[in-house]
């Protein structure tokens, strides 16, 4: 009920954000541009249109996560919003489970209204509504969630500006972190190998809700990576928001 | 009567700057507000108030000590499902209506839909925001803000009151509202903490008070054991005598047109004085006995300490 009642506000200030529709412009955007650039290009247009069309739901979605969640936990901090929040009887937890929830719907609304633009387009091209696609999109979603609660973090300790590069630091590295199996599996054994194999378990691995290749391609994904990737989603966004619980509880509001 | 707030020995360092440097802003503070009653805390700035209300409401984690509202440890949440607190200068989300944030601040205490809109609609009148309840709070003036901020902090209906500044930037007839609805929580036997630098209101308000000076309490008790009744000196006001005529009876304070302002420190004196206005065939004008006031109270233990 408490969660729901900061839940609910945080959605109502999230739509309020003049960024959130820009990035939605440029999401927009990009996915209707996909249908130009097929048309330009030689090759398997519907390809094209699905590849642009899903990296625009992912980069447009991410930025949104990054720029909105960043200063959800400041903003409250800062405009001192958060003195007549934490008078009552609300435990500083929900409160923080409250504002990832609230951006979490929002992001929910954005990336469905982008879905259905983005279906439109490649129905105007097929003729023919792909639910796969949405496979491809709901993985994306849980990795918008997974930034989120990485946002809200950072938002919980830091200045918004500090905050958008850490996200994004994390998101990067997340997304380049693959790289460091295939070092593995290159280096001889030894200390160094153990050190690059903790870090590896330690960073992000953002790729594992990278289906989009797979499902432009129609190429067969095992039902067990679907639910590996999952678990690790949902393991690593708890995790996060666990430290995030920790950092906000010890603060102090002066 | 129990104890609404307990504080026994409240300590809380900060450190400040980029070379951290360590303030002490609470030493050891320890007072209690016994419930039903109205309790001003008082202090200079910097002295600490918002600091002790911050420890109360578990915004800031003391360093030492403990805080017990009705019993309940302050690190709780729960021991908050009792109270409501309005903070100095409140901020609120500006672009909800009164109404909606109303609405909010009850969601946070899970009342049920027929109890909040009977709620919301009694407190929007008894704060005298029925006429704006549905403009959005970014055009309110700030002491409508204030009368909105009253409103949430008693959306629970709670049996503490905690009010930081709850009379700053109002307008006078606005002060006498506040002032009103606060003597009215003591009829209906709610306890309020209150700090105020207008020390008029918290005498004609308060049972009793506490002085914080550089974070330690330096006076507490009843304000009929703190404030005596008896007369410092009477100012006594004539005309149609030259101030010369008064010489050895009191102090010439100031000498306007026809008008001579005296304080007299000796009581016989008054009698001495008003004798030889009439004797002599003068006016008086006016005679106004000047009993000790909490400002003076104030002031003598703030400069002493």
């Amino acid at each position: 009920m408490k969660i729901g009642a900061i839940a609910g506000i945080t959605f109502k200030e999230a739509k309020r954000d003049r960024v959130l529709y820009l990035l939605f412009f440029f999401a927009a955007l990009g996915i209707i541009v996909s249908r130009v650039l097929a048309i330009l290009t030689v090759g398997d247009r519907v390809k094209i249109i699905k590849d642009v069309g899903l990296g625009s739901i992912s980069i447009f979605g991410i930025l949104m996560a990054i720029l909105i969640g960043t200063g959800l936990v400041y903003k409250e901090i800062d405009k001192k919003t958060i003195f007549t929040l934490l008078a009552k009887p609300l435990h500083r937890a929900e409160f923080i489970l409250g504002k990832f929830l609230g951006l979490v719907l929002t992001l929910f609304v954005m990336t469905a209204a982008m879905t259905l633009i983005f279906l439109a387009i490649v129905y105007a091209h097929t003729l023919k509504i792909e639910g796969g696609l949405l496979v491809a999109v709901a993985y994306i979603f849980i990795e918008l969630v997974l930034i989120t609660a990485v946002a809200v973090l950072f938002s919980s300790f830091s200045t918004p500006i500090l905050s958008s590069l850490f996200a994004l630091a994390f998101t990067l590295i997340g997304h380049l972190s693959w790289g460091l199996d295939l070092i593995i599996k290159k280096m001889e054994p030894g200390t160094g190998k153990a050190l690059v194999r903790v870090l590896f378990l330690i960073l992000p691995d953002l790729e594992n809700f990278n289906f989009k290749t797979e499902v432009v391609h129609g190429l067969p994904i095992p039902p067990a990576i679907y639910l590996t990737s999952f678990l690790y989603g949902v393991c690593y966004t708890a995790f996060i928001l666990g430290l995030a619980v920790l950092v906000f509880r010890r603060r102090d509001f002066i | 009567m129990a104890d609404a707030i307990r504080i026994e020995d409240l300590r809380k360092r900060f450190r400040i700057g980029f070379i951290p440097k360590t303030r002490e802003i609470l030493k050891g503070i320890t007072f209690s507000v016994r419930e039903g009653e109205t309790f001003g805390y008082l202090g200079p700035n910097g002295a600490g108030k918002t600091t002790t209300i911050k420890c109360l409401l578990g915004l800031i984690h003391p360093d030492a000590g403990s805080i017990k509202i009705f019993g309940r440890p302050s690190s709780q949440p729960r021991s908050r499902e009792t109270l409501g607190f309005l903070p100095e200068n409140p901020y609120f989300y500006d672009y909800l209506t009164a109404r909606e944030f109303l609405a909010f601040t009850a969601g946070l205490f899970g009342l049920g839909r027929a109890e909040k809109d009977e709620r919301i609609a009694g407190l929007l009148k008894l704060v005298g925001l029925e006429r704006a309840a549905d403009l959005p709070l970014r055009k309110y003036s700030r002491g409508m803000l204030q009368r909105a901020g009253l409103a949430q902090a008693l959306i629970n209906d709670p049996k503490l009151v905690v009010l930081d500044e709850p009379l700053g930037g109002m307008d006078p007839l606005g002060r006498k509202e506040i002032r009103d609805i606060i003597i009215r929580f003591k009829d209906e036997g709610k306890t309020v903490f209150f700090t105020s630098h207008i020390l008029q209101d918290i005498e004609m308000i308060c049972d009793r008070v506490a002085i914080i000076v550089g974070g330690r309490i330096v006076k507490e008790g009843g304000l009929r054991d703190l404030v005596s009744e008896k007369v410092l000196f009477t100012e006594v006001t004539v005309s149609g005598l030259p101030p010369q005529a008064f010489e050895g009876l009191g102090e010439n304070v100031s000498t306007r047109d026809d008008r001579v302002l005296l304080r007299i420190y000796d009581e016989a004196c008054v009698d001495e004085v008003v004798g030889l206005v009439h004797d002599r065939k003068g006016r008086l004008i006016s005679l106004s006995p000047r009993t000790e006031t909490l400002e003076d109270i104030f002031v003598d233990t703030v400069t002493r300490t």
